[in-house]
């Protein structure tokens, strides 16, 4: 069970990494988007380290509801809403749920349907969807943490041999083939992030 | 009777003001209109907080139109509409049109006193099909 004391370094970890990549996020962007990435989501996780001791305090859905609002309302551009997508789904899914029996995996299932919905997009198009899925499909297999951020890793660095079709970068066409998607590796980043802080 | 309004939302707020003001000059005051542009620090890209603050001032019991320019604007509309709640979402569209152009062709439409839908597909008639 996540604990406040493990909420709070599971966010700041993640908060963490992204901070720390931010600049590789936005020369991501820079090649295929339109080059605000890693500012944008450094925004946002600034914001909720901002808030992070009322928000740690909170039940786990509320409190990953009240991420994905701040997220949804710091971050700007596309990734705000799909981000915040994520974890206002994670939040509602899991407050659904008797808390004994959280079921994380079904949670995050229905939560990167919920982003693929919000993105109007699904997998194999060059997005962060491309590293949400497997992630979704690693824990519902019970694989380990260490297991889960290798598949995370690959599965971004994947998305570099992929035409993108959907989002900004989608009006490169074949251009965009040859570059890793910056939203697969912020997510990547952030599902390493929490992998590394519960083992 | 009360018209359509009309919210413009652009990565650049000085495209969305600019398109604010192509609007006023065609339909003087007649439409509930309003604009907003730039992300959460001020840079180029979109907020949910502004747009929903847009909504609300242009906001008509008609209904209200959104144009949009990029991606992350139309996103972020769509989040924005969503977290106004399921009673004014119903009554909000976010129109698949250029947003100059379409925001102009809709506004006009707008000030005849036609519905939401008529709005919205009078600014739709710009997209190639």
């Amino acid at each position: 069970m996540i604990d406040e004391a493990l909420f709070r370094a599971l966010v700041t970890a993640a908060a963490g990494t992204i901070s720390a990549h931010a600049e590789e996020l936005t020369a991501l962007d820079s090649a295929i988007g339109d080059g605000d990435h890693g500012h944008n989501m450094r925004r946002g996780v600034e914001a909720v380290l901002s808030d992070l001791e009322s928000i740690a305090v909170k039940p786990l859905p509320e409190a990953l509801k009240a991420i994905g609002t701040k997220l949804v309302m710091t971050v700007g551009g596309a990734s705000g809403p799909l981000y915040g997508t994520l974890f206002l789904t994670l939040g509602k899914e899991l407050a659904n749920a008797p808390p004994a029996s959280a079921d994380l995996a079904g949670a995050m299932a229905k939560a990167v349907d919920a982003v693929a919905a919000r993105g109007k997009s699904e997998l194999g198009q060059k997005t962060m969807l491309d590293v949400l899925y497997p992630v979704a499909d690693a824990l519902n297999a019970n694989r380990s943490g260490a297991e889960i951020a290798a598949i995370a890793a690959a599965a971004a660095e994947a998305t570099r041999n992929v035409k993108a079709i959907r989002g900004r970068a989608s009006f490169l066409g074949e251009r965009s083939v040859g570059h890793v998607d910056p939203g697969a590796r912020s997510s990547a980043l952030i599902v390493e992030a929490v992998a590394g802080a519960l083992q | 009777m009360n018209k359509v309004g009309i919210v413009i939302v652009s990565h650049s707020p000085l495209v969305a003001e600019g398109a604010a003001d192509m609007v006023r000059q065609m339909v003087g005051d007649e439409v509930p209109l309003a604009w907003c542009g730039g992300d959460p620090g001020g840079g180029l890209g979109t907020s949910v907080e502004a747009i929903m603050q847009a909504i609300d001032r242009a906001w008509s019991e008609a209904g209200v139109a959104i144009l949009v320019d990029l991606g992350g604007a139309e996103t972020n509309s769509e989040m924005a509409i969503e977290m106004l709640g399921a009673d004014k979402a119903g009554r909000i569209v976010v129109c698949n049109a250029p947003v100059v152009e379409g925001a102009v062709m809709a506004a006009t439409e707008a000030s005849g006193g036609a519905s939401l839908a008529a709005v919205c597909a009078t600014a739709e008639e710009l997209s190639p099909a």
